[in-house]
């Protein structure tokens, strides 16, 4: 399953990444396999949405998200 | 050092320098760089970085470095201490934000992470300058030679290509190799080594993406054992609640949008009734210092210079201080108190559909006060087209210059009255402006998605920062900043504009002059002398209509009479072309030359009074006055606009067909406006 299909309020564990390129983007902002993330919300119009991850709020594309695998 | 700051990333799009007295005689330089999460760039902002630290020659090329890491996600941001650390540069850890830190339940233990990390580490607090004066002395402290420890082993990741890399260039140090091999295209110092780069690429197989996630996670990895006994979270469950609160609010599914709209609405009406009493005050002083002037000075061309060109020139300016420090004072506490970031949030699928990106938003929002620096602030977005587009259109949100023209504009024709007993129909007419230019901003970045090529994809990852309080100091400093700027910045044209005006406005080809001269001396010696005001008045109007100005406006009035204006006005656009600030000053210049003898009253007063010499009806009906704010609404009228997006762009394809579609766009706008409402 890959983080863009969470609901607000649900969480998922960092398995791996389907982008290499967005891989290295996502894991300099603390988005590391083995983190927990749990998702905050979505914006007004459902896209983007807002995580929590690593101690802080990070928002990202439901695009960017589809590539972060969770468990 | 004093320097605008926001709650978000992006406020520093480049590198600013100040300086510092450390100890009573030692001064240092510093050069304050864009913030960044890492040493690889994800936009042109953060790339200026490694551009300064990679260039041994630059001037800018530090001796020692500081970074700073917020003590609230201290993880997070060591990994780009730990890139920095690694190239072997003196360093000092600034810890900021460690009283945040300590009411969210954070502890870290400096000493020990001082001591696992090999340099000199200073909790500090920017906010409430806390701990300045320690970071000064460790400053002063630091020995020449890097005493940190190394935060990854780079051999393991490419030994070979990296010893390449330093036989290439001459360098001991494993990681400013690496980055080297990395970024060697984006580093105009290294541009003519490009080949040997390349080939070193392809020998040892270099995949510069993967070799990057292989770094950041063994710098993480790092980071984890070294801050395993050094940070204690006990209010990580609690951290967020508050913030949590409010966004549950402010970017709710309903409320989300209406909240924002009302927010922009009260800046407006702000902007128009915080503003009138002083500006009032302004206009009037401005109004007795002409005429004041005109009673005791010598009558002659100096004091008309002076008081006709300059004062009223500069009258022009100082009347809009008020409203430029009350729309900078909006702008910096919405991104100091984090609510622009949400903004970026709320409005990113949105933009998205028109060819931007999230973070448009800001460099937009920021056009409101200066398109200038927000074509600047357009750095930070990593998509090469959403940035291009982002730069074309934001000159058509309209900005703080076009508030003058806009203000005295509705002034004139929209009568100040209150609808729904509370919001003035003067102020909903100048957000309606805005909302216009923000539409046309908008269909014109749509039109421009479709024609320009994307080379990459767009992506939009960031940080969302907790809400805080804004920092009033910081408010202040801006409001004064952005006024002073104004003035000066803008001044210096507008009275450069106004005397070269004044003159041209005063004198014409001497023949002509001189015609005038002999007819109105002929019809003065005929007369009675009660008539004499009048006919000194229909002299300077005769004066004006064949002066230099005169001839200029009149030569392309056929061109601008089908959009209902008159070669004065005429005169307005070609001085607004340097600068649309300008109008203002032109409109005051010309009027006071207009009113020859009789200077009193306020620019305001003697436009409305002024006729149309075709029709002989009042020039300023809603017609024309609604064509000549969609004119300057959508009119490439800033010479600053055009060098930057030069400078931005670097290539002058994009300023020129950013110019012309904006002239056509305006031409065509007022026309239709025109026809239809006259």
């Amino acid at each position: 399953m890959n983080l863009s299909h969470l609901k607000p309020g649900e969480r998922g564990t960092i398995v791996a990444f389907t982008d290499l390129e967005m891989s290295v983007k996502l894991m300099e902002m603390g988005c590391l396999p083995g983190e927990m993330v749990e998702v905050e919300r979505y914006a007004p119009l459902g896209d983007p949405m807002a995580i929590r991850v690593a101690g802080y709020q990070l928002c990202l594309r439901k695009d960017e998200a589809s590539v972060i695998i969770i468990t | 050092m004093n320097q605008k700051i926001g709650n978000f990333p992006g406020i520093t799009v480049d590198k600013k320098v100040g300086y510092c007295k450390l100890t009573p005689d030692l001064q240092a330089e510093i050069t304050d760089l864009p913030g960044t999460y890492s040493l690889y760039p994800k936009s042109k902002d953060e790339s200026i970085v490694f551009q300064v630290l990679a260039d041994h020659q630059n001037s800018s090329h530090p001796d020692m470095i500081v970074v700073v890491a917020d003590a609230t996600n201290l993880r997070r941001n060591l990994l780009l201490y730990s890139q920095v650390a690694d190239l072997n540069l003196p360093v000092v850890l600034a810890l900021n934000m460690t009283d945040m830190a300590t009411k969210e339940g954070i502890h870290i233990d400096v000493d020990k992470l001082s001591a696992k990390l090999g340099v000199q580490v200073v909790p500090i607090s920017a906010r409430s300058n806390k701990g300045l004066k320690e970071l000064k002395q460790a400053i002063a402290n630091i020995t020449p030679i890097a005493t940190q420890e190394k935060g990854a082993d780079m051999k393991v990741l490419a030994g070979s290509a990296i010893d390449d890399v330093k036989a290439l260039v001459g360098t001991d140090n494993d990681y400013y190799a690496l980055q080297l091999l990395h970024q060697h295209e984006t580093l105009d110092c290294y541009t003519h080594q490009y080949e040997e780069f390349e080939t070193i690429e392809r020998t040892h197989h270099f995949e510069s993406s993967k070799l990057q996630a292989a770094e950041t996670i063994a710098r993480y990895k790092h980071l984890g054992t070294i801050l395993s006994d050094v940070i204690e979270d006990t209010g990580a469950a609690k951290k967020f609640v508050q913030s949590d609160r409010i966004d549950a609010i402010l970017t709710n599914r309903f409320w989300g949008f209406f909240i924002f709209l009302s927010i922009l609405l009260f800046v407006f009406n702000a902007i128009f009734s915080w503003a009138a009493y002083p500006m009032d005050l302004i206009e009037e002083s401005f109004a007795w210092l002409t005429s004041f002037g005109h009673e005791h000075l010598p009558a002659g061309v100096l004091t008309d210079l002076l008081l006709d060109g300059v004062v009223a020139g500069l009258g022009g300016i100082v009347i809009f201080i008020p409203q430029i420090a009350i729309l900078f004072a909006f702008i910096s506490i919405l991104e100091d108190t984090g609510y622009m970031a949400r903004v970026t949030f709320m409005m990113d699928k949105i933009m998205r559909k028109f060819g931007l990106s999230g973070r448009s938003v800001v460099p937009m929002i920021g056009s409101l006060a200066c398109a200038v620096p927000s074509i600047m602030s357009a750095r930070t977005i990593e998509s090469w087209k959403d940035r291009i587009i982002t730069i074309m259109v934001a000159p058509l949100v309209s900005c703080s210059a076009r508030l003058p023209v806009y203000t005295l504009l509705i002034s004139l024709i929209i009568p100040n009255e209150k609808v729904l007993g509370f919001i003035s129909l003067q102020a909903l007419t100048l957000m309606a402006m805005y909302l216009i230019s923000i539409v046309a901003a908008m269909v014109v970045a749509f039109v421009m998605k479709f024609i320009i090529k994307a080379k990459e994809k767009s992506y939009f990852i960031m940080e969302l920062p907790v809400y805080r309080m804004p920092r009033w100091k910081n408010v202040l400093f801006t409001m004064y900043e952005k006024s002073k700027t104004f003035v000066l910045e803008a001044g210096k044209v507008i009275i450069a504009i106004s005397i070269v005006l004044w003159v041209l406005a005063s004198y014409g080809p001497s023949d002509k002059f001189e015609a005038i001269e002999k007819k109105y001396d002929r019809i003065e010696l005929q007369q009675d002398s009660m008539k004499i005001s009048t006919l000194e008045r229909d002299k300077s109007a005769e004066k004006l209509e064949n002066s230099y100005a005169g001839i200029l406006g009149q030569t392309i009035e056929p061109v601008i009479r089908p959009l209902g204006f008159d070669w004065k006005i005429g005169i307005a656009l070609i001085t607004s072309f340097a600068a649309r600030e300008a109008f203002v000053g032109t409109m005051a210049t010309i009027y006071s030359v207009d009113g020859g003898a009789d200077n009193e009253g306020t620019i305001r007063d003697k436009m409305r009074v002024a006729v149309d010499a075709h029709t002989g009806l009042p020039l300023f009906t809603f017609a024309t006055g609604f064509s000549l704010m969609l004119f300057y609404a959508f009119a490439m009228q800033c010479m600053s606009t055009v060098a930057v997006v030069y400078r931005e762009t670097k290539t002058w394809k994009w300023p020129l067909i950013q110019t012309a579609y904006m002239t056509v766009l305006a031409y065509v706008a007022s026309l239709i406006a025109y026809q239809i409402l006259k």
